[in-house]
């Protein structure tokens, strides 16, 4: 699904150059749950928006589901963006003047899907993260797992390749952080490829496969026995 | 860029953020009231001053001797030129071709009138037929000079409606009355109103024969005046009465031995020059009106593209959430443009009909001799909807290429 090869990517600070990412391989199958690990500044986040394509690297391959991505021009990135990836961010940027629903469905407008369709389909994925009752709310309505769910909901909503979840718990307390991670299981359990950006341990423990970051280079690369999210719960 | 869907996302924004919409529209709207104002009230001024020269024959050319001042073919200054009957009758054989109404005038400044107990003093002119229609004055009773009148040298009188309210008050039938002017007795045919009002209701008309027989005159008389076929160009009619008053002027300064260049020996009116420089008058300030309007809307531009300028850095993020979930620049260009566009047209067309119901509903209040019909046509009217769009498009533009710039990693960083 996802392939990596010697990824460079390095941001001018003024006069210098930090090098942020200094030649990564890294290979996702379909299917996979992964979860990548760092400190701050390993470069973990920038290695997420480069596979988001909403950042390019400098030099070096990577190819999402058999397309290279390359040399994009911002139309076909923000087409590939809506067709093969589904994001969901740690501070859930959802448009706070638009209701649950219609948060949902707006990957489904810039796919050019009818009105009608676009309210069924996201309707079907609010019900799935559990908030029907709540696809008429506005985002400052709903409490931070729920604003967590519906950004689920939307990153689902265009039925994406990837699932792409920066720190998808940071801004929530362990108890939610737990509801969050189950159902992201639950989508992983479905055959949806999933990586996680989180520099919480447990939370990591809870995918299939941590990659550990340190100074721009994969320090470790290892399988888990999955923790399952439920148990606490 | 006519997309249903697009549209209602546009609405959905605008809907959801009333106060900024509603501030936005503001500043356009005053902008197009201020044009639409200044444009009524240039035409105001331009149809209040064509009324003025509406009210005579605007191709009207008059001709009038003076005194010589310039030696000429041995004759001295000081020569005091005489036009007679011949003069008339020459000249018109010679430009009947663009003459449209001509009269020769006798006139006395003041001629004592009496009628039973009533007296005045008024202006009495001694005219040919068609001076009626030089002066655009209407018969309200009886009819006007006629031809018989002068062959016959008939005392008859066409007299202003002042001087009827004046000399015939409490009187039921003027038609066929005697008034006596200067010691003559002369019947009453008609009365007429003229639209230059009293000044020119102050007259009375006789037959131009009868004149210059009442008074001694012989075959003199002190002017002639025509009136030139009309031509729908401005321009065209101008160039005509300048080509007719040059021949006439050449032919009376030979037939009277005045030097070319003799001003104060012929005087010669032509109505249209003075015309033409009204209205290139009124046109200046139909352009100024225009010039201050356009920049009124400038300036409403200029607020608006400054608002969407704040708008879409407020909406930083959201641009970044929507590019994140694929939304391509196009989009989101058309969007931030169609919504400047919106909101200029919206705002713009209520400032316009605002205006336009102003002039409609107060316009006609304020009216005065050099006020009037202060309108905005409906061609106006489109143009400044035309401008706009063009305005709105431009202050979209500015801002919608920001918000395409917009990288969503950015926006989406720092929170």
């Amino acid at each position: 699904m996802i392939e990596i090869k010697d990824l460079h990517k390095s941001y001018q600070m003024g006069k210098n150059s930090l090098h942020v990412l200094k030649g990564i391989d890294f290979t996702v199958k379909e299917g996979e749950f992964v979860s990548i690990m760092g400190s701050s500044g390993s470069g973990k986040s920038t290695l997420l928006n480069i596979i988001g394509i909403l950042d390019e690297a400098d030099s070096g391959t990577y190819t999402l589901d058999s397309v290279p991505i390359k040399n994009l021009n911002e139309t076909i990135a923000s087409r590939y963006r809506n067709k093969f990836l589904g994001f969901v961010f740690q501070s859930f940027n959802l448009i706070n003047y638009k209701s649950a629903l219609d948060n949902v469905a707006l990957p489904l407008y810039y796919q050019g899907v009818g009105r009608k369709e676009r309210m069924e389909r996201s309707m079907y994925y609010l019900e799935k993260v559990g908030l029907a009752n709540w696809a008429k709310h506005l985002p400052s309505e709903m409490s931070g797992g729920q604003k967590q769910r519906v950004a689920i909901a939307r990153a689902l909503a265009a039925d994406p390749k990837v699932l792409l979840a920066d720190e998808p718990t940071g801004a929530l307390d362990t108890k939610t952080s737990y509801e969050v991670m189950e159902l992201i299981q639950q989508i992983n359990d479905e055959g949806k490829t999933v990586l996680i950006v989180t520099h919480e341990s447990d939370i990591a423990e809870m995918t299939k496969r941590i990659v550990f970051l340190k100074d721009g280079q994969i320090e470790s690369d290892k399988p888990v026995n999955q923790v399952r999210a439920s148990e606490y719960v | 860029m006519f997309s249903i869907e697009r549209w209602q996302e546009i609405f959905e924004g605008l809907f959801k953020n009333k106060l900024r919409t509603v501030l936005t529209g503001v500043s356009v709207a005053s902008g197009i009231f201020i044009l639409v104002i200044l444009l009524g009230a240039g035409n105001g001024i331009q149809n209040g001053i064509q009324k003025q020269f509406e009210q005579d024959a605007v191709n009207r050319i008059s001709v009038w001797p003076g005194i010589t001042q310039k030696e000429y073919n041995g004759l001295g200054i000081g020569r005091e030129i005489q036009l007679h009957n011949s003069d008339y009758t020459t000249a018109l054989t010679l430009l009947s071709d663009h003459i449209e109404y001509k009269s020769a005038v006798y006139s006395v400044w003041s001629g004592n009138m009496v009628f039973k107990k009533e007296t005045g003093t008024y202006r009495v002119e001694g005219v040919h037929p068609d001076y009626q229609f030089i002066e655009n004055a209407s018969i309200v009773k009886g009819r006007f000079l006629n031809q018989s009148d002068i062959a016959n040298y008939e005392k008859h009188v066409v007299i202003g409606q002042k001087v009827a309210n004046d000399l015939f008050k409490g009187e039921e039938e003027l038609l066929g009355q005697e008034l006596s002017i200067s010691g003559t007795i002369y019947k009453v045919i008609g009365v007429f109103t003229d639209p230059g009002g009293e000044r020119e209701e102050s007259r009375v008309y006789i037959p131009i024969s009868t004149a210059q027989r009442a008074y001694s005159a012989g075959d003199k008389i002190r002017s002639i005046v025509f009136t030139l076929k009309r031509n729908a160009d401005f321009d065209n009619a101008v160039a005509e009465s300048h080509e007719f008053t040059q021949k006439l002027e050449t032919f009376l300064r030979a037939r009277h031995t005045i030097a070319p260049d003799d001003k104060g020996a012929l005087h010669i009116n032509n109505s249209l020059d003075q015309a033409k420089n009204i209205y290139i008058i009124t046109g200046g300030v139909k352009a100024f009106f225009w010039f201050v309007g356009i920049c009124t809307i400038i300036a409403g531009v200029v607020g608006v593209g400054n608002i969407m300028l704040i708008i879409v850095k407020e909406r930083t993020k959201e641009i970044g959430i929507r590019k994140a979930l694929g939304a391509s620049p196009f989009s989101i260009i058309s969007m931030i443009l169609q919504e400047a566009v919106f909101i200029t047209v919206v705002a713009g067309f209520s400032g316009l009909v605002f205006g336009l119901l102003v002039w409609e509903f107060v316009g006609p209040s304020i009216e005065t001799d050099f006020f009037t019909r202060p309108e905005v046509d409906f061609n106006v009217a489109i143009t400044t909807l035309v401008i706009l769009v063009v305005a709105g498009a431009f202050a979209g533009f500015v801002p919608a290429y920001r918000a395409a710039k917009i990288r969503p990693i950015i926006a989406l960083r720092g929170d």
